[in-house]
């Protein structure tokens, strides 16, 4: 485990969390692997601090509106008085004080939490491509030279480089069991790096709006042991004879289909993710026969990025 | 002949859209019906559609918002009866095609046609009598500018029977927003009506910018003007700011859908990056467009029914300030996920959060006008008191989505629906019903009915809580925004709570609807003959119930923040009558607004169905209209001293009988 880069101190404030918010169904709330757990540190951390205002606002007005009531004659009423400093400098510095030290969280977080930053060295990390389709999640193995369609699996303890990548609109990638998501854009080559630390089944799915089939767009994420991810690897393998290569059954996979079942791939070219993203350079929608004509695009794009 | 436009277009399929078409037809006649029985047509145009007169155009503005929040309610409890139905495996009774359609429309009207309205309806209604001027500085854009606004509200309700709306959200991301993810009408429909009512809103922001820099009476210096006024002034800046944005976002996605460009496209060098940034850009400051004036009126309540001064004017004003200026800054905690590094993301995190700060002030300074005060519960003070409560909440869980690392498992999912909807619903809907209860004597001349007024705040407080709490609790059991429908049944029992807090806020728009009609038909008891029902602070309250046309018949002179409260206080102000009165210089009506307007619809719904020849006539109409109105330089007129004499004259007596 990495250690905790914010102060200790903040790790008692959860403790005032009313339970509702622990319910060991919640992914949130019960995550299953490092990033996760931080996350919700994280979150619980930050609602804790801003209870420190939050609560005596809500108890200040319903006092003053109580006590200063129209008919209550033996308040004190000052029809003038209008300011104080003093009151001024309190209500300034204490919103100032609890964004300072939120600001300084933020800060670290931002760093220790970012989902481009690998949790291990790159031997002991998996890479799994993840690309979103019209609507369906396609994962590569470009290690294992497989494929499958709305499932994805891999191995308890072992740190995970999803690259994330769209071959249509925008969606984003996300167990939320696990943690932290990342938008899938068309021609992007994004990235998040998760870790389980328990076995299990979690479901995972894109979070952003993409269309008619966004409802259904959800996949399986199966954690499971070193060896039964080894099974599962030769299940897929040995599955049928499907080869998944670009352009050809690329295009027939990408074309809009909801509610996918699981399709697993036991051969897949292994330039296929970069194939994808780079089908977006050109204007003929992938094909790549054009690549000359729109070279000056294609370097613009580069640019861009 | 008529581009893509057939009687295919038209669902006849869907029960749904055609019994609400039947409805609004039958509606729609019988007030045509009823206009023409008593003969009302001529008084319609020459009293209300031609007017430049910026209480009727601010009364016209909130009419037709309170219509559209029906329209947009309706399109909320149907969302939430979809997903208290469609669980573990269910797909309810609308299908994605529908259901995506009307989470669209529902963001679009509510921001643009219900929000935006009532915001700005306010601020025609107020702003010029609270800074002691007789009209905006531009009457003739005011009144464009409402047409304009009205042809955006009619080219939406259009496209529920001819065509279709957007399936896309209400901001439309590209590329799902391009032709080639979105072939049909739907984000045409949503780029006409954005982009004509836009325009109608920067017109306004203009207008009233200038009004109130250059258009307040002698002595009202910045920092003695009303706290409402200068947070219109800081929302018609963003304004200013802000909605060229938007206008070139959408225009770059009307290049891309109509001509073939790639701005933001998949292929051929386009960037979806670059339309999310943009569209953020203007959408932003576009909620603090809509919170600032909340503030305002909150701020004008809490001191009126406290019998006290605003604690903290200064403050307040430079709070209102830090928080214009610092909302342009923070565009990009709408996408933390979108992979920035973790600088950027830093940045953006911590500039939110500072944005809390002065709004923070602002809840002490108004805990602590209550404070030594005689804080009276009307209706405005309960939608304050409950504001102050809710919109801390909302604070407090924005705050949490602004921290990156927890954005990137709340994005996008029920917790920022609950979040946005708590500031919208607990800040300017709050807001703009206290300010509806507040100005309402002083655009009618009557109160309206406390009872119902109390009820319908009691049902949009106990319902916001519970239609928008179970979603803070599932957004921790993973279920995002914008499904249609989910597998897993262990949510359903809190999407059922949700639906009935969605039933008990109708309960309270039901309320408000009550409220009017039986506020109407107790008129001559709730009368307010004084002007100044609430023994108010600022110079609105100075004039007569409705203010006279010409609003005042001599210009007051400011010597302090609350002028008027002031100006009380010293005897027998109230029945002192000027003895000489003045001709009164006052713009003239026009119809270049309305037909403007009306083209305007026209021109919206051609290029929509590509109808190319109907588009190009109306284009020309519209400049040929508006060459028409500046050729004309019969625009104004003088009121005579003794027409300005008699009205005032009556007022004093009606003053003088009720003492």
């Amino acid at each position: 485990m990495r250690k905790k880069k914010y102060p200790r101190i903040f790790n008692i404030l959860p403790l005032l969390l009313p339970l509702l918010l622990s319910g060991c169904g919640s992914a949130l709330m019960a995550p299953k692997g490092e990033v996760g757990s931080e996350l919700k540190s994280l979150i619980l951390t930050a609602f804790g601090l801003m209870l420190i205002v939050v609560i005596p606002v809500i108890v200040m007005t319903l006092l003053f509106a109580w006590r200063y009531r129209h008919s209550n004659l033996m308040a004190k009423y000052a029809p003038d008085w209008s300011h104080s400093n003093k009151i001024e400098v309190v209500v300034w510095l204490i919103p100032c004080v609890i964004i300072f030290f939120l600001a300084i969280l933020t800060w670290q977080t931002s760093h220790s939490l970012d989902p481009h930053k690998p949790l291990a060295d790159k031997e002991d990390t998996l890479e799994i491509q993840a690309v979103s389709l019209d609507w369906k999640w396609l994962f590569i193995y470009p290690e294992q030279g497989i494929a499958t369609v709305n499932e994805v699996a891999f191995p308890v303890d072992t740190p995970v480089h999803f690259r994330v990548s769209s071959g249509s609109v925008m969606n984003s990638f996300m167990i939320p069991t696990l943690g932290s998501q990342i938008y899938a854009m068309a021609g992007m080559d994004n990235d998040v790096h998760l870790i389980a630390d328990k076995t299990g089944t979690y479901p995972g799915r894109s979070t952003n709006f993409s269309g008619a089939g966004f409802a259904e767009m959800t996949f399986d994420a199966h954690v499971t042991s070193e060896q039964d991810f080894q099974a599962w690897v030769d299940k897929v393998r040995n599955a049928n004879d499907d080869t998944l290569s670009f352009p050809d059954s690329y295009r027939q996979l990408a074309e809009p289909s909801e509610d996918v079942p699981v399709k697993y791939y036991s051969n897949v070219s292994p330039s296929l993710y970069k194939d994808i993203i780079d089908s977006f350079r050109y204007g003929d929608g992938g094909q790549g026969a054009h690549a000359e004509e729109h070279d000056e695009v294609a370097m613009s794009a580069e640019a861009a990025e | 002949m008529f581009g893509k436009l057939s009687l295919e277009a038209i669902p006849y399929h869907e029960p749904i859209i055609m019994v609400t078409a039947a409805v609004i037809g039958i509606v729609g006649a019988a007030v045509v019906g009823l206009l023409t029985y008593y003969r009302k047509w001529g008084y319609l145009w020459s009293e209300w559609i031609t007017s430049i007169d910026h209480k009727k155009l601010g009364i016209m503005y909130f009419l037709v918002a309170l219509v559209m929040l029906v329209r947009g309610f309706a399109d909320a409890i149907m969302m939430r009866s979809q997903q208290a139905i469609a669980a573990g495996g269910s797909e309810g009774y609308l299908p994605p095609e529908h259901y995506d359609q009307i989470f669209s429309a529902h963001g679009v009207i509510m921001i643009f046609f219900v929000a935006m309205p009532m915001v700005i309806g306010l601020m025609n209604l107020v702003v010029p009598l609270q800074i002691g001027a007789r009209d905006v500085a531009f009457p003739f854009m005011n009144n464009l500018s409402f047409w304009l606004f009205a042809a955006g509200v009619v080219l939406v309700n259009v496209s529920l029977v001819v065509g279709e709306f957007a399936k896309t959200g209400w901001l439309a991301y590209a590329p799902l927003s391009e032709t080639a993810y979105s072939p049909g009408v739907g984000v045409d429909y949503w780029i006409w009506a954005l982009q004509i009512s836009g325009i109608g809103t920067t017109l306004t922001g203009i207008n009233f910018f200038v009004t109130i820099l250059k258009m307040r009476t002698k002595g009202m210096k910045l920092f003695r003007m009303p706290i409402f006024t200068w947070t219109a002034l800081c929302t018609n800046v963003l304004i200013i700011a802000s909605f060229p944005i938007l206008t070139a976002t959408i225009a770059l996605l009307t290049l891309d859908r109509y001509l073939g460009m790639h701005f933001f496209t998949n292929d051929l060098g386009g960037n979806q990056m670059m339309y999310v940034n943009m569209i953020w850009a203007w959408g932003h400051p576009e909620v603090y467009i809509l919170i600032l004036p909340a503030f305002g009126v909150f701020s004008e309540v809490i001191a009126t029914f406290s019998k006290k001064r605003l604690f903290g004017y200064n403050t307040m004003v430079w709070a209102t300030v830090a928080i214009t200026i610092l909302s342009f800054m923070v565009w990009l905690h709408h996408f933390f996920t979108m992979g920035a590094g973790a600088n950027v993301n830093a940045f953006f995190g911590i500039a939110t959060m500072i944005i809390a700060i002065p709004t923070g002030v602002k809840i002490f300074n108004w805990l602590f006008t209550m404070y030594r005060g005689r804080v009276q519960f009307t209706s405005p003070v309960l939608w304050t008191l409950g504001f102050i409560i809710t919109f801390t909440l909302g604070g407090m869980t924005g705050v949490m989505l602004a921290v990156p690392g927890a954005n990137f498992v709340l994005h996008n999912s029920l917790f920022v629906i609950a979040h946005f909807h708590n500031v919208i619903i607990g800040g300017v809907v709050f807001g703009m019903m206290a300010g509806y209860a507040y100005w309402f004597p002083k655009a009618f001349g009557f109160k309206l009915d406390e009872k119902w007024g109390k009820r319908s705040f009691w049902c949009w407080l106990i319902g916001f809580y519970m239609a928008f709490m179970p979603l803070y609790v599932l957004s921790f059991y993973g279920a995002m925004r914008r499904m249609q429908s989910y597998e897993n049944a262990s949510w359903q029992p809190l999407m059922i709570v949700a639906w009935v807090g969605a039933v008990i806020i109708l309960l309270g728009i039901l309320c408000t609807v009550i409220q009017l009609i039986v506020s109407i038909r107790d008129r001559e008891k709730n009368a307010d003959v004084t002007g100044d029902p609430w023994d108010a602070r600022t110079l609105e309250w100075a004039v007569s119930s409705p203010p006279p046309y010409y609003n005042f018949a001599h210009l007051p002179e400011v010597n302090s923040i609350d002028q008027f409260w002031e100006m009380k206080k010293q005897e027998g102000f109230a029945a002192q009558a000027p003895t000489q009165y003045h001709d009164v210089h006052m713009p003239k009506n026009t119809a270049a607004g309305p037909i403007m307007g009306i083209i305007s619809i026209v021109f919206g719904f051609a290029l929509i169905w590509h109808i190319w020849w109907l588009a190009a006539l109306s284009a020309a109409g519209m400049f040929v209209t508006f060459l028409m109105r500046i050729f004309n330089d019969d625009i104004d007129y003088h009121v005579p001293a003794a027409e300005v004499e008699r009205i005032e004259r009556e007022h004093h007596k009606r003053l003088e009988m009720q003492a």
